[in-house]
């Protein structure tokens, strides 16, 4: 399993894919980061004067994160999309098939794999708030909260973009299909603001989103952590069920 | 030891929908044996190997390597097995090192066993040179080499090769083929092909499967004495006695056929043709046709895929 999540890491790294990515997403988070930081400087003076105010984590890394949190929806297809496609196209699905290793030690390593890459990508960002440090003083447990709600939904991305990847042997397809489907998940949000109450909170709790942003705000929901785990962990079964029902007869 | 049962194959199906891929086929792969697996295109080849190798999960039957059932344990089965599919498995990306490093860990060997393992399967496939190459740069022949370089990391007692030298040239083809040979010694090999000079080259046993069910099983002996068999037609203007054409040395049978000709029917194909010749020439016979007749196991495989299909297509029209 860690050496299926070796070689992916590997080649990700190998693929100019992967760089490209890294720096799209270091350079647009890097110009909202300035951004916030310019905000929180021409509001510091007033700012100062309410008790309880917003801080500097507040108004600079909640923004970068909430950012960081859309590019991450953008970019995660294209890492996803190769995973199980481009082994079926290329003929090497049959390797890892006849290898003594089951399916679920594949699916486990390919996301691995790729969990690392975002780990690197993540490392990244948190960065850019912590160089804050230097010049003041951060709320760290506000910052580490964001940071875990990042990642959570960074493998649910994941999750769903590898679940999409085992379906075809197309990596486009798979790229679109997983975005449509995050990109769904992500508006579901704005159902809930019309049609019955029921279905509008139905919808709310669906949402990628809103679980999200309660992270964002410091707060530490186990029922918001617990919809990440079930979201991952529910991709990752329909996954490794569709590679396994691959070998069956039809 | 040497006559030990690697694989046993029992009444094994897979059906598409319908279509019976392969059909209720049984058969055993001994130590020290190359098999060779013969069929036209479509025949169910490639869907026994991918069975063999656990790819594909069959419909009906069951596989037992080195005596440990592939469905029930497939961990423990395919730790005993190599297989080269149709298309190389091969990461482009990575170079020959890197490549078959990450097979031997997906096999299943240590950090230390590994490189000597990728040192030696490296020697024995002649890539020792080829080691810091990315796999994309390579040229097909060396690509097929490091596909089968991958097989035979491990050891594996048995070793499956689906059409391993499409696409080669002469020269590496019969490196490859050595190679083959070479594995047959202290392995057990099962090639895929539909290149008949190769069976005949290489394998110990052939076995021709068609329309997903095995239509002949025989070692080198058995086809030898199928294809050893030498035919001769000739035609002659001015023929003596038939008793006088029984009397030439090596003649089985003979058979007189319309037009002026002859069949004659050799035990062996020591000089038989030359000595004929020498005596219709010296005896005045009016020899104007000689021809050899030898069965080739082409036309074992002709004659036994395609009448196969003739009596079924009988069969079925005759149902309807």
């Amino acid at each position: 399993m860690l050496s299926i999540a070796a070689r992916e890491l590997r080649s990700l790294f190998l693929s100019p894919l992967a760089w490209v990515i890294l720096a799209v997403i270091q350079a647009i988070l890097a110009y909202v980061f300035l951004i916030q930081v310019e905000v929180f400087l021409q509001w510091q003076p007033r700012l100062a004067g309410f008790p309880g105010a917003p801080g500097l984590t507040a108004i600079v890394a909640a923004p970068v994160f909430h950012t960081a949190a859309i590019v991450f929806m953008l970019v995660t297809p294209f890492l996803t999309m190769r995973l199980l496609s481009e082994e079926r196209r290329s003929g090497t699905l049959a390797l890892l098939l006849s290898a003594p290793v089951s399916v679920t030690d594949i699916v486990l390593g390919k996301f691995l794999g790729v969990m690392a890459f975002l780990g690197c990508a993540l490392g990244l960002v948190a960065l850019l708030p912590l160089w804050l440090l230097f010049g003041g003083s951060l709320d760290l447990g506000l910052l580490a909260a964001g940071l875990l709600g990042l990642a959570l939904l960074v493998a649910a991305f994941s999750a769903a973009g590898l679940f999409m990847s085992s379906l075809t042997a197309q990596p486009t397809i798979a790229a679109v299909s997983t975005f449509g489907l995050l990109l769904l998940l992500w508006l579901l949000d704005w159902g809930s603001t019309t049609g019955s109450q029921g279905a509008g909170e139905l919808f709310s709790y669906l949402s990628l989103l809103t679980h999200f942003e309660a992270l964002l705000q410091g707060i530490f929901d186990t029922r918001d952590v617990l919809y990440y785990l079930i979201f991952t962990v529910l991709f990752l079964l329909l996954g490794i069920w569709r590679l396994d029902s691959e070998r069956l007869a039809p | 030891m040497n006559n030990e049962t690697l694989i046993s194959v029992t009444r094994l199906s897979r059906y598409y929908g319908k279509l019976a891929a392969v059909d209720d086929l049984s058969f055993e792969l001994r130590r020290g044996e190359v098999l060779g697996f013969l069929g036209p295109n479509g025949a169910g080849k490639t869907t026994t190997m991918q069975m063999l190798c656990g790819t594909l999960a069959p419909s009906a039957g069951s596989i037992r390597i080195v005596g440990v059932d592939l469905l029930e344990q497939p961990r423990e089965a395919k730790h005993q097995l190599g297989y080269l599919p149709e298309q190389p498995p091969l990461y482009r990306e990575l170079t020959v090192d890197e490549y078959l490093h990450y097979c031997s860990r997906l096999r299943g060997l240590s950090r230390p066993s590994s490189a000597a393992a990728v040192a030696r399967a490296k020697g024995r496939c002649g890539l020792d040179s080829s080691g810091s190459r990315l796999i994309a740069n390579l040229s097909k022949g060396y690509q097929q080499r490091v596909g089968i370089a991958q097989a035979i990391l491990h050891r594996p007692a048995v070793v499956v090769l689906d059409e391993p030298t499409v696409g080669l040239d002469p020269i590496q083809i019969r490196e490859i083929r050595s190679l083959i040979r070479e594995l047959g010694e202290d392995h057990g090999v099962i090639l895929s092909t539909h290149i008949l000079p190769e069976v005949q080259a290489v394998c110990d046993r052939v076995q021709i499967i068609h329309q997903g069910r095995l239509v002949l099983n025989e070692n080198r002996e058995q086809l030898a004495h199928r294809t050893g068999q030498r035919v001769l037609r000739l035609g002659l203007r001015r023929p003596p006695s038939q008793d006088l054409l029984a009397a030439i040395a090596g003649v089985q049978r003979v058979e007189a056929l319309a037009d002026e000709r002859w069949r004659l029917t050799f035990s062996d194909d020591t000089g038989s043709a030359e000595e004929l010749a020498a005596r219709a020439t010296t005896a005045d016979w009016g020899m104007f046709e000689l021809v050899s007749e030898q069965r080739s196991l082409e036309e074992i495989f002709v004659e036994l895929t395609c009448g196969e299909s003739f009596v079924e297509d009988q069969a079925s029209s005759e149902a309807s």
